[in-house]
């Protein structure tokens, strides 16, 4: 039977035979993660089920990234039980303080999660490994502490939706840009239950990064999974975070799709998610003019040396709006680090901008960044929701690192070409 | 099982930062989480609940994050069952395994207002509307839920298979 990606890689975690959508299949998972929010109830529930240990202690990853640097007192206690709960178990990949990242720009740069994987998170943005190939997905923190426990989890097969792109992409015109079209075009129910698999000439013109751009905010879909073939560049990705062993993988052709969906790119403008859903898409044009009062540039969606680079090529040589504060974080340290030794911090520093360490911190109205009631955001992160980056009565649009960084700039929402 | 209670009446893609914003997920209290449910929809939002009441959604409800926090505050606001269009999958998924009963009604749904008495059953699969005095047929829950709710949750579902390999 012609497999898609998500029956191709669930199958290999099986031992059942994956005949159709649908189908409830019990996998062996690769990698299981949690965050300083979900970890704590996840250690509640691995220590009520009775577990005595993870099932690999190199299999389990714990990534407190975002209330870290701890904000408060009750942030605190809560990564204190991480971290006693990683010191008594002996987990490899714990990470707070110096080492840490944005989870899903951590992993994938450590060659901690790769192609083929089967990852669980108990965070909705694990989904972002299907840049790489993985079945990644997020789960609630039970789920995660039965799958520390037991090494394995249920999933129901995804029917899967086909994405094809073509053509060429313009100047500063993103892979975010691609996602936020299609989800402008199916909605945040768009994909609900379901798999997206990407394909087409323009994402294998597509950098590794900027289709984990993609597959990241397949939940906002509603998707499980945002997955897309592997090809010689997630490979030397991968090879180059230290995996080995790396095959390339395709859908088989006469795979079933539940629905196709083109999109073609050639001459498409950036694209802006304006309040309050993900959804809410229009051609940055259309928006030009609406005034900012903030602009953050980073997070698990745009956080990565690409868009490090990309921010700071609209940035160099130019002031930020004396109304707006513009807040860069690097998503991870090395990428920190990178940034630096490209200049791209003093090129931040220079215009004016508040850098900060890798930390989740403004994306979900954590710390760092939160608006007051009126102010209004434009933001390189995922999500638009009502209240998500502060006061209920402030506003986030949603945008890549080029266009965030150039309404920094002008003080309002701006093409960078416009600038 | 039955539940019977008043219907609150909420939109369309209500999301986990609606139902619990992230400022409130700085304790994994069920109690506290619940007095603050849907503060990123309405402040003070819960005083208008009393133990047993339904809440009833519109499609994709729970889209967002992976917040377990979520089906939490719901419980924790008294509120043990609820009745939407459709739920965001991971939600879904966390709502059977925290013991908060979901039931799908596609667009049924509007079949209930603010205000209305209900009655859920979940055994023979039937919602009944004690104001208006209709009868809404619900989708019967999935097996492999089934399967977790008869053990009492998934933290006892896997404490038994944990027992049974002599694990614990």
């Amino acid at each position: 039977m012609p497999r898609t990606l998500a029956h191709k890689i669930l199958q290999a975690a099986t031992n059942e035979e994956i005949r159709e959508d649908g189908q409830i299949v019990r996998c062996r998972v690769s990698m299981v993660l949690a965050n300083d929010i979900t970890a704590p109830l996840a250690i509640k529930s691995f220590r009520a089920m009775g577990a005595a240990s993870v099932f690999d202690r190199d299999r389990v990853a714990l990534v407190c990234d975002h209330f870290t640097p701890n904000k408060d007192i009750d942030s605190a206690e809560q990564v204190k039980v991480v971290r006693d709960f990683a010191e008594r178990q002996r987990i490899t990949h714990y990470y707070e303080g110096g080492n840490v990242g944005v989870e899903h720009a951590l992993l994938p740069e450590l060659g901690i999660v790769g192609p083929g994987d089967v990852v669980v998170g108990a965070d909705s943005h694990t989904c972002t490994y299907g840049g790489l190939g993985a079945f990644a997905t997020g789960m609630g923190s039970t789920d995660i502490a039965a799958a520390m426990a037991l090494g394995e989890t249920w999933f129901k097969v995804p029917p899967t939706i086909r994405v094809n792109v073509d053509g060429e992409m313009g100047n500063y015109v993103q892979g975010k840009d691609i996602m936020l079209r299609l989800i402008g075009e199916i909605g945040v129910a768009g994909a609900l239950y379901r798999a997206l698999e990407f394909g087409g000439p323009a994402i294998d013109a597509l950098s590794v990064e900027g289709r984990m751009t993609i597959a990241n905010m397949a939940i906002e879909a509603g998707g499980k999974v945002g997955l897309f073939p592997v090809d010689a560049k997630t490979i030397a990705y991968a090879e180059a975070a230290g995996r080995s062993g790396c095959e390339e993988m395709v859908p088989d052709p006469g795979a079933h799709y539940e629905r196709v969906v083109d999109i073609d790119v050639t001459g498409m403008e950036p694209q802006v998610a304006c309040p309050h859903l993900p959804d809410n898409v229009k051609p940055v044009s259309v928006v030009t003019g609406v005034k900012v009062h903030q602009a953050v540039i980073g997070s698990c969606t745009n956080g990565r040396i690409e868009d490090m680079r990309e921010a700071a090529a609209v940035l160099k040589g130019r002031k930020v709006a004396r109304s707006v504060r513009c807040i860069v974080l690097p998503a991870t340290p090395g990428i920190w680090r990178q940034a630096l030794k490209e200049g791209l911090i003093a090129i931040f520093m220079d215009a004016g901008c508040v850098v900060g360490p890798p930390t989740c911190g403004p994306c979900l109205g954590g710390h760092m960044g939160i608006l007051a009631g009126g102010e209004r955001a434009i933001a390189t992160t995922n999500r638009n929701f009502r209240g998500r980056m502060g006061s209920l009565e402030s506003e986030v649009y949603l945008a890549n690192p080029a266009v965030a960084a150039a309404s920094a700039v002008a003080g309002e929402i701006l093409h960078p070409a416009k600038l | 099982m039955k539940y019977t209670g008043k219907a609150h009446t909420v939109g369309a893609n209500i999301d986990t930062d609606a139902i619990i914003p992230a400022r409130f997920l700085v304790t994994t209290d069920e109690a506290q989480l619940g007095a603050n449910c849907m503060e990123g929809l309405e402040a003070g939002w819960v005083r208008r609940v009393s133990p047993g009441d339904v809440l009833v959604a519109g499609p994709n409800f729970g889209c967002g994050s992976s917040r377990e926090h979520a089906p939490i505050a719901i419980k924790g606001a008294g509120i043990p069952v609820v009745v939407a269009h459709s739920f965001a999958r991971i939600f879904y998924r966390n709502g059977f395994n925290m013991g908060l009963v979901l039931v799908e009604i596609g667009d049924a749904v509007e079949r209930i207002a603010d205000g209305h008495e209900i009655e859920v059953d979940t055994d023979a699969g039937v919602i009944r509307n004690l104001t208006t005095g209709e009868e809404i047929v619900c989708r019967p829950v999935p097996p492999s839920m089934q399967e977790i709710l008869d053990a009492g949750g998934l933290v006892d579902y896997v404490r038994r298979r944990l027992e049974a390999e002599g694990r614990v």
